[in-house]
């Protein structure tokens, strides 16, 4: 048998050496990527932060002719169909979820699991295509009218209904975000142990009792993340809403009144920015989607993985 | 009782060698030496450190985070724990075989074999390896005709010894076998239990094993380890096999060896 | 126990809500699929699939040209992503130790919450202004950025869900990481970064945000990705909120197309799932 050295070959050593340059190099051009990104947002909108300042915010004044720009109607269309959005997919969402992670038979969970997964799949152009044709028709038709005639004394049910608007884009905001919050809340109520479960059946609850008043208690944080990740997807989300929100950056007490976001004026007038200003200030908007998006994300994926932890932990 | 320093031309031995996982020191103070070209057995009850022992020999440990070792392992004269060794050049003259066969999924059984060769060898040259490392292991008539089939269609017998045909196509000095035999049926484990004595005159080999009449046929020497109250594990008695098994000098080692416990 | 009937009574409302909302969201899939299906199966046919869009207001045409756009489009998408998304999760997945690897990740899933139209926005600063001219190439570079993510996040998964005796085999045999990483762990792990790939593509296929200001959209045949190209998801927001009923209908062909090609992508990636449980036994 030859006497080999133990000191490396110096072939191996630099196949690897390289090996391990190219992967570095890889994650290094992913992070230049991101924070190029980041820069890109901030230089391109520079002009307008400077002239417009914080008063931004809360400018209501969108108007490309006189070049003032206020993003306070865009912020209010912004969150308030996102709200809708939380609400209607909370509601809906965190129950499914209940479902699907505890009460569902095998072969009823599996298909309704993996539709609701592929709903997410769905582009948003097509949620939009069918929010304009039949959602929207949908809402001027029957829907609106019948808020108006049971709560219509309330502000936010008056006036007219055009079938696009605050609400009709709510709900098209919550049908896309469903899938995000049954599944992820699927999954945080599955992690809380099942020790819990049974300590609380043995006392002598249903198994009702035993989910609404152990588990999701035990879950809350999760679920609480799974929604904030799911708003930040809502305030995104740009051409669904941009189809069946209305279009028109003002400020209206009334859900069924047109709107606007963030999102759908950059996507509707950026071809037409001609002035420096204009596109400086669509691009702000991008910025502040950017920032937002990225506390609201960061937010819930600290809330969700605060459930894992304890939950394993507890094993 | 085996002096370590009396071993003659030691090809491999351990000086003080302590393992940590973390905080936790698997193995304690272990000083052995591997008699060259026979079968040392390391036997002891469940998490007495035997595993852990024969993973510092080939510096594999070393992949659990938070793993080091603190003391020697010494392989013909060098420190195989030096800053300067490459482990990738340790463990191709130190091979080693798993409790389960864990044959390359995705390559052909002829390329599992040859999976550790040189790349610049000629296509005859690999074949001729490949053919010397399926005899020696005793599949080559078996397989011969299927040497690009996938290892799926082995039986658990046969992909044993197809990784250890892997592991001696690399020519290593040292063949490192971690209860090669548990995961295997009867027949099987008496085949490879064969083959581990044939290889013997020509490689040094250290097995793990929980069989004691397995280490009693198979080996040389043995080493009887166990877990003090930290939890460490320390070898007890280490010798020829024949004084472990009818003459143990430690009351433990007795205990162990009759059933008393383990 | 207090009260039980009524705890009974409540538990089984409760049970049943909760079978509702889940039926609720699992059939809204199917009133929207349905909804495609039908509108959207009548605008489909030869001239549709082959042939360039008419002037606005005359019937017929089609959107060929969309479909060969997208197509042409996410494929450099996919060139670029692919290697700096599955290299980086094999960084992570052998390489990267504590903080810095933790920064990655982090940033990855940030990243993949970023809205697709901040996305565009990037794209246009680097690629669309300083050429004053949209183009396709800059659209891919928005959806390269919107796959990296995912990819980066399923290839390291794919490379640890590699079980640990394989590449324990691999590491006791004394070969190079390199060489234990393309001829033994990358082969096992393919399939699972294939479906990774697979979901990525999936994920910008019907993208429309981005394209608004990065390739623009055309009326003709175009195969140079320098130049504006029409998208078919372009295609269909335009045609929908069009006013022409003509163009809402073949709004709802496109959708339809645009639907087939992402669940046939999701369904693929399933498929891909399940056979590798049954390679690594």
């Amino acid at each position: 048998m030859s006497v080999r050295r133990l000191r490396a070959q110096t072939s191996s050593r630099v196949i690897d050496r390289v090996f391990i340059a190219v992967l570095l190099a890889a994650a290094i051009v992913f992070l230049a990527i991101i924070g190029g990104l980041a820069y890109s947002l901030v230089a391109g909108s520079s002009l307008s932060l400077r002239t417009f300042g914080a008063a931004f915010l809360w400018t209501s004044q969108w108007n490309p002719v006189t070049n003032q720009f206020g993003a306070l109607p865009l912020i209010y269309g912004t969150i308030v169909s996102s709200l809708i959005a939380i609400l209607l997919s909370g509601l809906f969402g965190v129950f499914a979820a209940v479902f699907l992670a505890d009460f569902a038979p095998r072969p009823i969970a599996r298909p309704l699991s993996f539709m609701i997964e592929l709903l997410a799949a769905v582009p948003s152009v097509v949620f939009g295509l069918w929010g304009l044709f039949v959602l929207a028709p949908a809402m001027r038709n029957a829907i609106d009218p019948f808020l108006q005639k049971t709560l219509g004394f309330l502000p936010i049910f008056s006036g007219p209904s055009y079938g696009v608007g605050l609400l009709t884009a709510g709900v098209i905001l919550a049908l896309m975000i469903i899938p995000t919050v049954t599944a992820l809340s699927r999954d945080v109520i599955a992690t809380i142990p099942i020790d819990q479960r049974e300590a609380s059946m043995s006392l002598g609850a249903t198994r009702w009792e035993t989910m609404t008043k152990v588990v999701l208690p035990a879950a809350r944080a999760g679920i609480f993340g799974a929604i904030i990740l799911a708003l930040g997807r809502a305030l995104g989300e740009t051409i669904a809403t941009t189809m069946v929100i209305g279009n028109r950056p003002e400020i209206s007490a009334s859900l069924f009144a047109p709107s606007y976001t963030l999102a759908s004026v950059i996507a509707n007038e950026f071809t037409e920015a001609t002035t420096d200003i204009y596109r400086n200030s669509l691009i702000e908007l991008g910025l502040l989607l950017f920032i937002v998006s990225v506390m609201v994300n960061g937010a819930a994926r600290l809330l969700i993985w605060s459930v894992f932890r304890r939950s394993v932990s507890a094993r | 009782m085996i002096e370590v320093a009396a071993i003659p031309q030691a090809s491999l031995k351990t000086r003080d060698l302590n393992a940590y996982y973390g905080d936790h020191r698997a193995i304690a103070d272990v000083t052995l030496g591997f008699q060259p070209l026979s079968v040392t057995a390391l036997i002891g009850p469940s998490g007495c450190g035997k595993t852990t022992l024969l993973r510092t020999l080939n510096r594999i440990h070393e992949i659990i985070p938070n793993a080091r070792v603190t003391g020697e392992v010494i392989l013909d004269g060098e420190n195989v724990y030096d800053p300067a060794v490459d482990p990738i050049a340790l463990r191709r003259r130190i091979g080693m075989v798993f409790q389960r066969p864990n044959p390359f999924p995705t390559l052909s059984i002829e390329d599992n074999v040859a999976a550790g060769l040189n790349l610049r060898l000629r296509r005859t040259q690999r074949q001729e390896i490949v053919e010397r490392a399926l005899r020696d292991v005793g599949l080559w008539d078996e397989i011969k005709d299927r040497l690009r089939a996938s290892p799926h269609t082995l039986s658990g017998g046969q992909a044993q010894r197809l990784c250890i045909a892997r592991a001696l196509a690399v020519e290593p000095e040292v063949l490192l076998m971690d209860e090669p035999t548990s995961a295997l049926d009867p027949i099987s484990a008496a085949n490879v239990e064969e083959l581990v004595g044939r290889l013997a005159s020509r490689y040094t080999i250290v097995v793990v094993t929980h069989n004691m009449q397995q280490a009693a046929r198979v080996s040389r020497a043995t080493a009887f380890m166990l877990a003090d109250e930290s939890g460490s594990g320390r070898v007890v008695e280490y010798g020829e096999t024949s004084q472990i098994f009818f003459h143990p000098r430690e009351r433990r080692t007795e205990d162990y060896i009759s059933g008393r416990f383990g | 126990m207090k009260n039980y009937p009524m705890r009974r009574f409540t538990g089984a409302a409760g049970i049943l809500w909760s079978f509702l909302c889940a039926f609720v969201a699992a059939a809204s899939l199917l009133l929207i699929l349905g909804y495609i299906v039908f509108n959207g199966a009548s605008a489909i046919n030869w001239e549709f699939i082959t042939q360039l869009p008419h002037p606005v207001g005359v019937e017929g045409g089609g959107v060929a040209n969309g479909i060969i756009g997208s197509v042409i489009t996410v494929g450099i998408a996919t060139l670029i992503a692919t290697p700096i998304g599955v290299l980086t999760g094999l960084y992570l997945a052998l390489f990267a130790r504590g903080g810095f690897a933790e920064t990655v990740r982090f940033l990855s899933d940030v990243l993949s919450g970023i809205p697709s139209i901040a996305i565009g926005l990037f794209a246009y600063t680097v690629l669309v202004q300083p050429f004053r001219h949209f183009s396709a190439i800059s659209a891919s570079f928005a959806f390269a950025v919107l796959m990296l993510p995912l990819l980066v996040r399923t290839s390291e998964e794919a490379v640890r869900s590699v079980p640990r005796p394989i590449l324990e085999g691999a590491l006791a045999l004394g070969l190079t990481t390199f060489r234990s990483t393309l001829l033994i762990v990358v082969p096992v792990a393919w399939p699972s970064i294939m479906t990774g790939l697979l979901l990525a593509i999936a994920r910008v296929t019907g993208e429309t945000a981005p394209l608004l200001f990065t390739a623009f959209g055309s009326q003709f045949w175009e195969l140079n990705p320098t130049n504006p190209m029409a998208q078919l998801a372009l295609q269909v927001f335009n045609y929908a909120i069009s006013p022409y009923r003509s163009q809402n209908t073949q709004a709802w062909g496109g959708a339809l197309l645009l639907v087939l090609a992402v669940l046939t992508l999701n369904i693929l990636a399933r498929l891909l799932i399940k056979s590798r449980v049954s390679v690594i036994r």
